[in-house]
């Protein structure tokens, strides 16, 4: 705990909400990006899992949609401080996905249409744990928010849930993604707030 | 934890009035590693029963030993921004870490033709980035578009004068979004302006600070105007509460 900060006593404290240290609560969507929004139609969008032994596994948009779903309520936490809880996303679970997917990887480096890249270990893929989500709240994904499809990943910090996701690289050797390589936390895990390195 | 990111414990020099609802906050941070134009600093308070919340802000000035400057937007309703410039004293502690972000900085070493924009608040990381710049010698054009909702949020204008006045390749515009007809003053949405004026787009460095909505219309803008990705450096951020 930090020193008091004299004459501070914050928001009263809601009954039952339990954020992770250092977040406050947002009921509006915020949406933070690095650069331009990436548009793309969804005939023109793919999908593909590549091994570390150069298998290739694609999906256009046709066969995400034929792919079984779930309708996930998750709560997200951003390294910008936000928590919003108990959002309502439609997506393919990483497990259909990786269902025929042969690896020994341990990584996974995330690719996203527009160049942004983000890192995790394969396991925080797997087991229920990330879907690729297409519709949120009801409605399709909007391009702001990484439509036509984004990951996501809620028990990491919002920037491992690419928007606009279009691959995941599996590798042997963890390789930094975009924030990871400008000094954000390699893992992200919002409840033991890994914000930084070093954190 | 030690070192670069090891909360310290600032004190308020000085809050300085910027408009109706924005204040400079002026801090002494022992120790304090420097940065670089265009990173930010996380602050943390604390109440007596222990709670505690961040919140990040953006440093507004290039390091000067161990003083920083951080510019904040009061939110009304707020549960920071309002303790932070209506509350706080000078000779209060604050508790900062940082610096962080190592993507919307600029270095010296980028000799390139620098497009600025800032909307709002966002002028801070943008002036931090400006002033580094211009203090380094940097030869190329430098231009600015600040964009506001109308004279009365305008700040720091004289600054902006000044550095025009004493270097021959900076240019600012002033662009107004709901204000019409004040002199001397474009009228419009700010990434309109810089649509109309942009010409050559080879080796533009880009930096684009303030609301989403702004840094959203002007990064499709410079996309669609053929600016490649690494060219584009967009800081949209919220007013933090």
């Amino acid at each position: 705990m930090g020193i008091v900060s004299p004459g501070f006593h914050g928001r009263s404290r809601a009954a039952g909400v339990k954020l992770p240290p250092g977040q406050y609560l947002v009921e509006d969507f915020p949406v933070l990006s690095a650069g331009p929004t990436p548009r793309i139609a969804q005939q023109d969008w793919a999908f593909v899992i590549a091994t570390e032994s150069g298998q290739r596994h694609q999906w256009s948009w046709p066969e995400l949609m034929a792919l079984p779903s779930e309708q996930p309520t998750v709560d997200l936490h951003c390294v910008t401080k936000w928590s919003k809880l108990g959002t309502d996303w439609q997506g393919v679970s990483l497990d259909v996905l990786f269902e025929d997917v042969e690896t020994a990887a341990d990584f996974a480096l995330v690719h996203s249409y527009g160049g942004y890249t983000t890192n995790l270990p394969l396991e925080d893929l797997l087991d229920g744990k990330a879907w690729i989500a297409y519709r949120y709240d009801g409605d399709d994904l909007a391009p702001e928010h990484g439509g036509p499809a984004r990951l996501l990943v809620p028990h990491l910090y919002l920037w491992k849930s690419a928007k606009w996701v279009r691959g995941i690289q599996l590798t042997e050797q963890d390789e930094p993604g975009f924030w990871e390589s400008a000094g954000y936390h390699d893992y992200g895990d919002p409840w033991r707030e890994q914000r930084y390195q070093g954190d | 934890l030690t070192g670069r990111l090891a909360w310290r414990v600032a004190t308020l020099v000085e809050s300085r009035a910027e408009t109706a609802a924005a204040r400079t906050l002026v801090l002494d941070v022992p120790d304090w590693p420097g940065h670089l134009a265009g990173q930010h600093a996380d602050i943390r308070l604390t109440a007596p029963d222990g709670y505690s919340t961040q919140r990040s802000y953006s440093l507004a000035a290039p390091p000067d030993g161990d003083r920083l400057e951080l510019t904040v937007q009061r939110v009304p309703d707020g549960e920071v921004s309002p303790y932070l410039t209506d509350v706080l004293s000078p000779g209060d502690p604050l508790e900062i870490r940082g610096p962080v972000g190592g993507w919307f900085v600029w270095r010296a070493a980028d000799p390139d033709p620098v497009l600025l924009v800032a909307g709002g608040s966002g002028l801070a990381p943008i002036e931090s980035i400006l002033r580094a710049l211009l203090d380094s010698g940097h030869g190329d054009r430098v231009m600015l578009y600040f964009g506001v909702r109308s004279e009365r949020d305008l700040y720091h204008e004289p600054l902006l004068r000044d550095l025009a006045s004493r270097h021959a390749n900076f240019s600012y515009h002033v662009v107004l979004s709901e204000q019409k007809g004040a002199r001397g003053r474009r009228y419009g949405l700010v990434h309109e302006a810089v649509d109309a004026d942009l010409e050559e787009v080879e080796g533009l460095m880009s930096y684009l600070a303030g609301p989403p909505v702004m840094v959203e219309a002007t990064t499709a803008l410079l996309a669609a105007r053929g600016l490649a990705p690494r060219q584009i450096h967009a800081d949209a951020f919220y007013n933090q509460t």
